[in-house]
């Protein structure tokens, strides 16, 4: 992944030529951006042929292995909520003893899904030891806010003052109490030899990053916003356009590291706020348009409530762009 | 005498899920459907990239609406560059 190497640019007529490797069939709620999230990542894979792919349990996970279907044609593996990465680093090893009996002569690109209940709570331990162990993967982590596949839970993803059904609205609470983890930067802290942040509406982006994940040797982690209309209570088309505000207001801003410069680079999407900043939306213009942050608007509208999102939102965009050398 | 059940004997190791889910139709959520106007379609494939279901495909030449899956979310009509979608109801 140095400068040198020419980067891949996905071409929408080149790879609409290529099998999907997840299908139609699956039972993702209608307009379901994950459904295009995963998509995307299996048409940025280096060696579609050659990849195994180990799952977390989650909406992703249920809705496309309903017994006895498959939406999957690649390898895949599903066993627990909290394991995936460690199930990732087992066929590893099994893959590397094999060659070493010389059984095989190749091992598979390994590539993970989990969910933000996974992602940045249950499943934190395994990717932390697998990270550490230096396994070849790419953690792709889903994030839709929530524990959206049993119901709607506040996970460590879900923004303060959001409605989930753990996160009541009513007089004495206005939906979560706490901010979100900065998982991303938890993970980059790891030193792992990629790592980025994404949106399923900025494709391009998002794809690029899938390759670059996948190509470099070592562990890879994928932080991707990926809504949920069931959740965020928007109406079901506006899945990315709810992705892509959530850019252009940098509440969820687009980043890499890169292991071998130690580097935080922002992406281009995000760059353009940084440099000029003029451009940059109110997260308020995010927040109205959902259900779960109604309680902001209506009855009565919280100043109070929308500046505190505001100002948690500008802090978290300030340290990135330190980070990365724009601020 | 009724039919016997399959007993865990019949089921594959391990839960394996083996058959297509495109043996399953989604088409039947639907309750409205993506109308394209072919004239002003620049085939540009910003639909197929961003259709949750690949239920859009391309034969080299031009798109095609497979309404067997499609669930009628209406992100592609939402995402189309040149707002050649209309969704239709059903
Ligand atoms: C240890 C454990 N606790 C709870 C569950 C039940 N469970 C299954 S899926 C799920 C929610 C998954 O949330 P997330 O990872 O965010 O994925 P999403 O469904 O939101 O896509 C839960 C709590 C489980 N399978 N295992
Ligand atoms: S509940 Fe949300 S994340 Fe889960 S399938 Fe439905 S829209 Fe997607
Ligand atoms: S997005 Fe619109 S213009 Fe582009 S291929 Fe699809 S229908 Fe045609
Ligand atoms: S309506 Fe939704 S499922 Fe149907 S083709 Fe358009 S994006 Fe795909
Ligand atoms: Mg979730």
């Amino acid at each position: 992944m140095t400068q040198e190497t020419p980067q891949w640019r996905p071409r929408l007529k080149d790879i609409a030529n290529q099998e999907e490797l997840f299908t139609s069939g699956q039972r993702l709620c209608a307009g379901c951006p994950a459904g295009s999230m995963a998509r995307m990542a299996m048409h940025a894979l280096p060696r579609p042929k050659n990849t195994i792919v180990s799952q977390a349990t989650g909406c992703l996970e249920v809705a496309s292995t309903i017994y006895p279907y498959t939406a999957w044609r690649v390898p895949w593996m599903h066993s627990l909520f909290e394991n995936a990465p460690a199930n990732a680093s087992g066929i590893e090893a099994a893959y590397k003893a094999r060659k070493r009996q010389g059984l095989e002569d190749d091992i598979p690109d390994l590539l993970v899904f989990s969910g933000d209940g996974s992602g940045f709570d249950i499943g934190v331990q395994a990717a932390s030891g697998a990270i550490e162990r230096r396994h070849n993967f790419l953690y792709i982590i889903y994030d839709n806010h929530a524990y959206q596949n049993t119901g709607i839970q506040r996970s460590g993803a879900t923004p303060k003052y959001a409605w989930t059904t753990t996160s009541e609205v009513g007089k004495k609470e206005p939906g979560k109490l706490l901010w979100k983890k900065p998982i991303a930067l938890v993970y980059a802290a790891h030193d792992p030899a990629y790592c980025a942040t994404a949106s399923v509406y900025h494709w391009r982006d998002f794809m690029k990053k899938v390759r670059k994940g996948m190509e470099v040797e070592g562990p890879a982690v994928i932080h991707v916003l990926s809504p949920c209309h069931r959740n965020w209570r928007y109406p079901e088309e506006q899945g990315m356009q709810m992705a892509k505000l959530a850019v252009e207001t940098c509440f969820h801003p687009l980043w890499e590291y890169e292991g071998e410069t130690r580097k935080y680079i922002l992406s281009a999407p995000s760059r353009v706020f940084a440099l000029k900043p003029e451009k940059k939306k109110p997260v308020e213009e995010w927040l109205e348009l959902q259900g779960r942050f109604r309680h902001l608007f209506r009855p009565k509208r919280r100043d109070d409530l929308i500046a505190d999102f505001q100002r948690l939102t500008d802090e978290d965009w300030a340290f990135i762009q330190k980070l990365s050398n724009m601020g | 005498m009724p039919k016997k059940l399959p007993g865990s004997k019949d089921i594959p190791p391990a839960g394996v899920t083996w058959k297509p889910a495109t043996e399953y139709r989604t088409g039947d959520w639907r309750s409205k459907r993506p109308i394209r106007d072919e004239e002003k379609c620049t085939r540009c494939l910003t639909c197929w990239i961003f259709c949750p279901d690949a239920a859009i495909s391309w034969d080299g030449q031009d798109i095609h609406f497979d309404l067997n899956y499609c669930k009628g979310c209406g992100i592609c009509a939402e995402e189309c560059p040149v707002n050649c979608i209309e969704m239709e109801d059903e």
